[in-house]
């Protein structure tokens, strides 16, 4: 019973980091029709920016209010959303929209290059520490383990940002304009909608979301080059599971995943690394679009 | 009768001195062309990817290092304080290896047959230094391994032209158990958390086995092997606190090491097990007091931290000059370049004494390299393993302590090893050997 609890809360805490760096991708498809290749290295700009940010605040007398801190990890997301996402888009994406799947994985892969050198360029390869605000809110005991508070509060924030996501889609004038253009691109421009500004506001949107799974990450790790590499294949792993482009299947994707990695981990460590596929091939296998992806008649 | 020995005597002076008039006329020119010469050094190691801030810059930014005072001269104690090697200027191209094998086996073709390096000094990767030996054999291009730590490259293969100038894993390993021995720690419960490749699977079975042989009633139990770059281990470290192990060893390097200390500390993890680091060394510079006090760690070679304190000349004149470039201490990476260097130097020098004072050919540089020896900032280094293509090297284990009123990390209680005391002898698998219980290990 113990080690069930164990399994739980670990897999619920890995769940939830994952939910945080694979709802943005999930995002991405579901509007823009595009798979982001460029998502683990925007979660890397996410990485770096905050462990710059944090490390600056605390260097410029944020000791005095240590708390502060997250909310700078969160600008330092907000900014990188900012900067890069309406330049991505509209400087590059958008002449891609309506192309091959294929040619849009291809582009943004080149996009995660560029990026990739881009991060070296700015920051080098000295990795950056940031672990203050891992460690701020102590310890909380959990039967026989400590477990640190900061994971509870990822959980907490991926819950909120889970919401927040579905409710602003599902419940706000934008979010029906948006889902109006994921349904039908042609007949929403022919009512007046701005796809354009849809299309960016979304991308830029994905953006932030990775970048916060990098900020949220950056205190447990220590942010160097090539941090942004695995996180793409399991964000693909869980978003496949769940069905690409459903909010609703990337949380569930990523529970399942979390879950199933836990109790690998503790029942049979073998089979770690397999697990997360076993999972995909699983559930493709009875719902080859994913939990939560209908299957869509195809226009011609 | 006389005159005739005057006479003789006479002209045998004459002949002697037109003779050596001429020998040194021809030694003079020799060293003249060689004033001119360079020796080419293709280095390869990581410049970009995981194992580049850990392991490739480091070592790239220490033979950078030294090369340049190797060809300034007068730098180094003897016997390295003559310029270059043999007075040929070095001249190094450097490549990143990152890029996987079969780009590595390019690169080094390039190297060999475009650049004409004279000898090539690289490889951090296991996989790399599995993959070359084989092209650098049918190219017949001297190389040398600096820093993999696989033991198969000549457990399992046999080459001409290759050296590996550094000890491989097996000797960390084995050190390990011989610290927690001696230091009467409580093994009766082992586990581990390595990374899912050759060298962390390599290094936990070289662990379990020495244990066994120090504390035959030691149970080895949860062994966890995630995967490389994982980077989130809150589940493994749930595990092996649920276990509590004595004693839990890790081989992680570089970014995983870092973040595996960095969550698992605050989670009591170093409080419940003896936490033992067989390369974890090279992550203090970064984590400074975020490393816990009381981890047992090794450097793979009496390299780093533990080099520091026997303060040998050669040592603190390398040291100083790190530090004052790069605002670092030198870790494991670059003390392991300067003895693969170190012995080129010796190498292409011993080379040149038997030519003549020549440029040395491969396999005048492959003859001068089989079981020699030299000195390095890391100990002696002896050419002792594969016929004498493998390095064996002495090795140092110590504990982490934090100095509050000096701000650093220190090691403290450390052991040192002999080379023959930790290495298998030359014939023998290390996993043998130390199943076997060491036999003919020479140990103080």
């Amino acid at each position: 019973m113990e080690l069930l609890g164990f399994i739980l809360v670990d897999g619920l805490i890995y769940g939830a980091w994952l939910f945080i760096v694979s709802v943005g991708l999930t995002l991405v498809f579901g509007v823009l029709n595009i798979l982001n290749m460029a998502h683990g290295s925007l979660y890397a700009m996410g990485a770096y920016a905050t462990a710059s940010a944090v490390g600056a605040y605390f260097a410029f007398g944020g000791t005095s209010f240590e708390f502060g801190s997250y909310l700078v990890m969160v600008l330092a997301a907000i900014a990188v959303a900012l900067i890069i996402g309406p330049l991505l888009e509209r400087g590059l994406l958008r002449h891609f929209y309506g192309r091959d799947h294929v040619i849009l994985v291809l582009v943004t892969y080149g996009v995660f290059l560029i990026l990739e050198d881009v991060i070296k360029l700015i920051w080098g390869v000295t990795p950056l520490f940031v672990s203050e605000p891992y460690s701020l809110l102590g310890n909380i005991e959990i039967g026989p383990l400590y477990y640190v508070t900061y994971d509870f509060l990822v959980i907490a924030v991926s819950v909120i940002v889970g919401f927040a996501v579905w409710f602003w889609l599902n419940r706000t004038i934008q979010g029906k304009v948006i889902l109006a253009v994921i349904h039908d691109r042609e007949m929403s421009q022919t009512m007046g909608v701005n796809v354009n500004k849809v299309f960016m506001i979304s991308f830029t949107l994905g953006v932030f979301l990775a970048a916060l799974g990098g900020a949220l990450t950056a205190p447990m790790i220590s942010v160097s080059p090539g941090i942004g590499v695995n996180v793409i294949i399991v964000a693909f792993a869980v978003v496949i599971i769940g069905g690409l482009g459903s909010i609703e299947g990337a949380a569930i994707g990523a529970v399942f995943v979390g879950l199933a990695r836990a109790a690998s981990v503790h029942l049979l460590p073998e089979a770690e690394l397999f697990i997360i596929y076993l999972v995909m091939a699983v559930v493709l296998v009875f719902r080859p679009e994913g939990l939560f992806q209908k299957t869509q008649a195809r226009k011609i | 009768m006389s005159l005739s020995i005057v006479k003789t005597t006479k002209r045998s002076i004459f002949k002697m001195l037109a003779a050596g008039a001429l020998i040194g006329t021809a030694m003079t020119t020799a060293v003249q062309a060689q004033d001119g010469e360079k020796f080419k050094v293709g280095v390869i190691t990581f410049l970009s990817g995981g194992a580049a801030e850990s392991f490739g810059v480091p070592a790239w930014n220490g033979g950078k290092m030294m090369i340049e005072m190797l060809n300034k001269g007068g730098v180094l104690p003897a016997p390295y304080d003559k310029p270059g090697f043999g007075g040929m200027m070095i001249e190094p191209t450097v490549v990143d290896e990152a890029g996987g094998a079969t780009k590595q086996v390019q690169e080094f073709r390039n190297l060999v047959q475009r650049e004409k390096v004279d000898a090539v000094v690289g490889y951090v990767s296991s996989g790399d230094c599995l993959a070359v030996p084989p092209v650098a054999d049918e190219l017949k291009a001297f190389t040398i391994l600096y820093d993999c730590g696989t033991p198969r490259v000549f457990e399992e293969g046999s080459y001409s032209y290759v050296f590996r100038t550094a000890a491989h894993a097996a000797m960390d390993n084995i050190s390990l158990a011989k610290y927690l021995t001696s230091k009467g720690v409580k093994m009766d419960t082992i586990a581990g958390i390595n990374q899912d490749y050759a060298w962390g699977q390599d290094s936990w079975a070289d662990f379990v086995a020495s244990v066994e042989q120090f504390s035959p009633n030691s149970k080895a139990g949860t062994a966890l092997f995630p995967k490389i770059f994982a980077g989130q281990y809150g589940s493994e470290i749930s595990a092996l606190i649920r276990e509590k192990a004595d004693v839990v060893h890790s081989s992680f390097w570089g970014g995983d090491l870092q973040a595996f200390v960095l969550q698992a500390s605050p989670r009591g993890l170093f409080k419940r097990s003896q936490v033992v680091l067989g390369a974890g060394d090279h992550v203090i510079p970064q984590l400074k007091n975020k490393m816990p006090d009381g981890v047992i760690v090794g450097a793979r070679g009496v390299n780093g931290l533990a080099a520091r304190p026997r303060g040998d000349e050669l040592t603190n004149v390398l040291w100083e000059e790190y530090e004052k470039r790069h605002g670092v201490f030198p870790v494991q990476a670059p003390f392991r370049m300067w003895q693969a260097l170190l012995g080129l130097k010796v190498a292409v020098e011993k080379a040149m004494e038997a030519n003549g004072g020549k440029k040395p050919s491969q396999d005048e540089l492959a003859a001068a390299m089989k079981g020699l020896e030299w000195t390095a900032p890391s100990g002696d280094i002896k050419m002792a393993l594969a016929g004498g293509h493998q390095a064996i090297q002495p090795n140092a284990i110590g504990k982490t302590q934090w100095n509050k009123e000096a701000g650093k990390m220190e090691l403290v209680e450390i052991e040192y090893y002999d080379a023959e005391c930790v290495n298998p002898p030359n014939g023998t698998k290390a996993i043998d050997w130390i199943k076997a219980g060491f036999p003919g290990a020479k140990c103080k």
